[in-house]
């Protein structure tokens, strides 16, 4: 601490030095708490999540694919509660069936609703039209809509559970249990995922059966069958990311660290590994649910994916090709749907990807 | 290198065999034998027709006998019309190569176009719409672009005919079949036409005085096409897989279409005839595209 004396030395007219009289001692004080903050430039500190979703939205394609996602989402959930039909309801008027709704266009009504609407009844328009089985379409899209994210959701956490399962064992043992792991992983990637999905769908749709009422056979055999053939191929690329994720993360001193104060092998994968190849993991496993989805919307084309009255939108698309001379507005229904869940599936995982961890590329 | 191409061969053997197993042994845990028809055969007839075809003998015998005949060139015969799948696959897979190398084709050309027209005019309109039906189209099912193909220019338009044997009309299909694949080879190629465009050899070739079109063509697109060879491989997966779709659409007679009926009518031979056979050629051309791929680009180690 400065300390000025009280009786300064006389000062030379033209010397340059500070003339210690002009200053008072109370100038040298120490600063107050508050005149420090004042100093304080720095910006609020950031964590890598803070980061990574400032930088998210800060790229309009992502924001505006994650806008369309909450709506279909919200629609999804939203549409079944106020549309009064169910997805394999046949149309009534009255308790009697209605014959005449057969195909409807969109926000039309029948003849029979026609005359029920006159008559004072209240009816619910048909958004999207009504389906050759007098069903209505819009329902129908919701519900394919929900089928698909669902196949796309789950069978992506399919594959991150045992991506992540084996690629961290594989991974962190090294050594010949690494070299015998990758060795089947090198099989199971080389073999042709399509045609392989094809055959095992074929025979497990006929092999598997639940008994009735539990939670899997409401599911229906097709779905479980569609989850089996997803988790028992797709998982070897998500393998093969996290152990290379895994063999780069290993050779941290904290690793080193952790181990010589005695921490398990599970631990140190759960604890120090995994949250570091976190945002890698959480990326890809967005990325791969379009891909499910369009898998799943193959399979519905060749015949074997989700079965009637369950719709999904590729067999939807598909069904919707026997009328299509007449009826086109059929097939661009569940086909721009899917276009728009896919298209913003895919620009929102890129902008992920730019975001969290630039050095990823596909 | 040698030692390379040993092991990659090694590992397509190995596959290769794998898949036989698989499909051999998933299609015999279908319930109910080839001989199971809505009319009860006697049990006599069951037991002639079963030791006729091999199928009373164990499985594992079965599995070698049927091994044996794929190397012969014998794929049994087809459970619901009985046709010999040999000349099955002779007649239509030449078709299916036909629509899948001029739709492999018409992806790496353009999709190669496309992307260095991108690169090069980069942030300019032709890449910005490019680059916007580039991603558009990776979001498109196939059986979505092709149906509409169909409608609008052949029903609705009728400019192209629809296949038949006696007019077969590629135009079409193609188009369909290699949207996924020229959109994703375009993306593909802007990516490394770029890295390409900002190597040191670009400058070195600029400051030399080389003309734009040399440095273009002779410098920059040769190297950005080495990562393009290995996409290839995969794309020739999609392009087979891919077929079954549009040949099913556009009634293309070839072996997708085979394949898709097959499932359909669950004539369980064919279907694991034509998946074998397509499994050995998917890997045929991976281990093809892998070896290229190294020879072409020497920077690359041999692991």
């Amino acid at each position: 601490m400065y300390t000025i004396s009280k009786d300064p030395p006389k000062k030379h007219l033209l010397s340059a030095q500070i003339d210690l009289s002009k200053f008072s001692s109370a100038q040298f004080a120490p600063a107050t708490e508050d005149e420090k903050r004042q100093q304080d430039v720095m910006s609020e500190s950031t964590t890598f999540f803070k980061d990574g979703m400032r930088k998210l939205f800060k790229n309009p394609l992502a924001v505006i694919s994650l806008i369309v996602l909450v709506c279909i989402i919200l629609t999804i959930i939203i549409a079944p509660m106020i549309v009064p039909y169910s997805y394999e309801e046949i149309l009534s008027v009255n308790g009697k069936r209605d014959k005449g709704a057969k195909n409807l266009a969109p926000f039309t009504y029948s003849q029979m609703e026609q005359k029920y609407i006159e008559q004072g009844g209240e009816r619910f328009p048909h958004i999207f039209g009504t389906d050759e089985q007098c069903r209505d379409y819009f329902i129908r899209v919701v519900y394919g809509t929900r089928i698909s994210l669902t196949v796309g959701f789950f069978a992506s956490i399919i594959v991150l559970i045992i991506g992540m399962l084996y690629g961290s064992i594989s991974g962190y043992l090294g050594g010949r249990v690494d070299l015998i792991m990758m060795r089947i992983v090198d099989i199971i990637y080389s073999l042709p995922d399509m045609l392989i999905i094809i055959l095992l769908k074929v025979v497990l749709d006929e092999r598997l059966h639940f008994p009735a009422g539990s939670f899997l056979n409401r599911l229906g055999t097709s779905m479980v069958s569609l989850f089996i053939v997803f988790g028992l191929l797709y998982w070897v690329g998500m393998a093969r990311l996290v152990r290379g994720q895994i063999l780069s993360i290993k050779e941290n001193e904290y690793i080193l660290a952790a181990r010589s104060i005695g921490a398990g092998s599970a631990r140190i994968i759960r604890k120090h590994i995994l949250p570091n190849c976190l945002s890698v993991i959480i990326i890809s496993t967005a990325l791969q649910i379009p891909s499910a989805i369009f898998t799943e919307s193959f399979l519905s084309f060749v015949g074997i994916g989700v079965k009637a009255p369950m719709p999904s939108l590729g067999s939807l698309a598909n069904a919707a090709r026997a009328g299509l001379q007449s009826y086109p507005y059929k097939l661009i229904f569940p086909a721009v749907m899917i276009c728009l869940i896919v298209l913003s599936l895919n620009l929102l995982g890129d902008g992920m990807r730019d975001a969290f961890d630039p050095k990823l590329k596909r | 290198m040698g030692k390379y191409v040993l092991k990659r061969i090694l590992l397509a053997v190995v596959t290769v065999l794998i898949i036989c197993a698989i499909t051999f042994f998933t299609m015999h845990a279908v319930p109910g034998g080839p001989f199971n028809r809505e009319k009860a055969l006697s049990e006599a007839t069951v037991a002639a027709l079963n030791a006729r075809y091999g199928l009373d003998k164990p499985v594992g015998e079965q599995f070698l006998l049927y091994m044996k005949g794929i190397l012969h060139g014998d794929f049994g015969v087809s459970l619901k019309n009985g046709r010999e799948i040999t000349s099955i696959i002779k007649e239509s897979f030449p078709i299916s190569a036909k629509l899948g190398v001029s739709a492999m084709i018409v992806a790496l050309f353009f999709g190669t176009i496309f992307g260095s027209t991108a690169a090069l005019m980069r942030n300019r309109i032709p890449d910005r719409v490019i680059v916007f039906f580039s991603t558009l189209f990776t979001a498109v099912p196939s059986f979505v672009l092709a149906t509409l193909l169909l409608l609008v220019f052949s029903i609705r338009l009728g400019w192209v005919p629809v296949w038949s044997p006696k007019n077969q009309n590629y135009v079409l299909p193609v188009i369909a079949l290699s949207a996924y694949p020229m959109s994703y080879i375009t993306r593909l190629s802007k990516t490394s036409m770029l890295d390409a465009l900002s190597q040191d050899y670009i400058r070195t070739a600029k400051a030399k005085g080389v003309s734009r079109f040399k440095m273009i063509f002779k410098h920059a697109l040769r190297n950005s096409l080495i990562p393009v060879i290995t996409y290839a491989g995969p794309q020739i997966a999609y392009i087979i897989t891919g077929s079954m779709v549009i040949e099913t659409i556009f009634t293309v007679g070839g072996l997708g279409s085979k394949f898709v009926s097959a499932i359909n009518n669950r004539d369980y031979t064919l279907i694991m005839a034509t998946t074998i056979f397509l499994a050995v050629l998917m890997v045929v051309a991976n281990v093809i595209c892998d070896l290229l791929y190294k020879l072409v680009d020497p920077r690359i180690k041999y692991d």
